[in-house]
């Protein structure tokens, strides 16, 4: 197995496409080494990006916020400034395992880890974040809902990594949230994730949204009929109902040891709506 | 494949090993620089028991690779004591009995010591959830959530 630490995006991208056998992209390693000990994975070149500049840094770009993909949640959540703009997102990646996980763990290994359950991505999504990718043929944006294709499948072709996230500039009177439901209170995987961003207008109705639900599909769902549901409103209880039942009619969980089919579907609900509550309580004190 | 030369400083003192790329930061303290402090406990990154800091960051040494740590600082257990002179952390851990077996105790010590140098004056319910990742089956843990809370207070007494 060769381990290879470039110090450039267009180094990284060389190694990985000119590469003949199985690869990986090393970010934290919270997964990746994880899965190699227990020979799920055997990769014949590891590629650490966290040498790269570009991946581990947090900078403002055009009234947004460019986060490198190999920043980690404890990172994130130490910003100065990020956490008043992108409180779920910042929530959502630092309920990510332990104190030592969230040493080491990143957006982009959570998002390439292709997992349905991963408790940043909702909250991106919603967040409207925007994947910059960089491969042979160039760089390219894509939004982060289209990047997971299905548990462990990607849209990134041979020779491509996530370099950062974009998230957009936020208007005023904006907020954002990310709830999950785990059996406990920390170090589980959730068993569903909401994540909620929405404006207001300067009457305090919501004039935009989105809303993203983890772990009821296999891929971290945009229920846009979600947002839908509750734009032109001010969540009140008639649109509080909406947003459950639009969420409701998005799911489509598996059952499995950590939760059925019908609990999940009721919980996703739930979950939209207090999290919605928050992201609005949130927007009007922002 | 050649083995990796990798140059770090661990505990303050420049080290130089070789390793394979499959070995761990944990393998390599405990096998190559013979640093047996920190333990092996579940190697997925679940119990804490291999806990070091990697320029100052708390973090698993089972999920970091020994090839990866090239010109980091790492701080172990083995760093903690001043010679004979505990740290007030040892010092406490040991008059509140927050020990049995033993095999948690340094990934605990490590990750306490992380949490007093970012907050002095920890909530039990903040230590409680920075110690969420470190796993003991003998204490119960509210022996050491006291001695993390009594060595705090003599840390802030300075």
């Amino acid at each position: 197995m060769r381990y290879e630490a470039p110090e450039s995006v267009e180094g990284a991208v060389a190694l990985l496409s000119a590469a003949t056998g199985e690869t990986r992209v090393l970010a934290g390693g919270t997964d990746l080494l994880v899965q190699m000990r227990a020979d799920v994975v055997d990769p014949d070149l590891i590629v650490d990006i966290k040498r790269i500049a570009e991946t581990r840094s947090i900078t403002e770009e055009r009234g947004g916020w460019r986060i490198g993909a190999a920043v980690t949640g404890a990172e994130l959540k130490e910003h100065p400034r990020l956490k008043k703009v992108w409180p779920g997102v910042i929530e959502a990646a630092n309920l990510i395992g332990s104190t030592q996980i969230q040493g080491r763990a990143t957006l982009g290994g959570n998002l390439c880890n292709g997992s349905p359950a991963a408790d940043s991505v909702p909250a991106l999504i919603a967040a409207g974040a925007v994947a910059t990718l960089a491969g042979p043929q160039g760089r390219r944006d894509l939004p982060v809902e289209d990047v997971m294709l299905g548990p462990r499948k990607l849209a990134l072709k041979k020779g491509e990594i996530i370099v950062s996230f974009l998230l957009p500039p936020r208007p005023p009177r904006s907020s954002d949230a990310y709830l999950r439901f785990i059996p406990r209170t920390e170090m589980d995987i959730a068993v569903v994730g909401a994540g909620v961003s929405l404006s207001l207008d300067g009457s305090g109705t919501i004039s935009g949204a989105r809303v993203s639900l983890g772990a009821v599909a296999a891929r971290v769902l945009l229920v846009q009929e979600a947002a839908q549901a509750i734009i032109g409103s001010r969540l009140d209880l008639a649109a509080q109902q909406r947003l459950e039942a639009a969420a409701r009619a998005a799911c489509r969980p598996i059952d499995d040891k950590r939760g059925t089919i019908e609990f999940r579907t009721d919980v996703a609900a739930v979950l939209a709506r207090r999290a919605a509550l928050i992201a609005l309580d949130r927007a009007r004190t922002s | 494949m050649a083995k990796h030369h990798i140059e770090a400083i661990v505990n303050g003192d420049p080290v130089e090993f070789l390793c394979d790329t499959e070995e761990t930061l944990l393998d390599v303290l405990r096998d190559t620089l013979n640093l047996t402090g920190s333990k092996e406990g579940c190697a997925s990154g679940d119990c804490g028991a291999c806990s070091v800091t990697l320029d100052g960051r708390l973090v698993c040494s089972c999920l970091v690779l020994g090839c990866e740590v090239g010109g980091r600082r790492i701080e172990t257990i083995e760093g903690m004591a001043e010679g004979e002179r505990l740290h007030p952390l040892q010092q406490r851990f040991l008059e509140h009995a927050a020990l049995q077996c033993g095999i948690c105790t340094p990934g605990f010590l490590v990750a306490s010591k992380a949490l007093l140098e970012r907050t002095p004056e920890p909530t039990e319910h903040e230590i409680r959830y920075w110690l969420a990742g470190n796993l003991c089956r003998c204490t119960g843990y509210d022996k050491i959530v006291s001695a993390v809370k009594d060595a705090a207070a003599t840390m802030r007494k300075g």
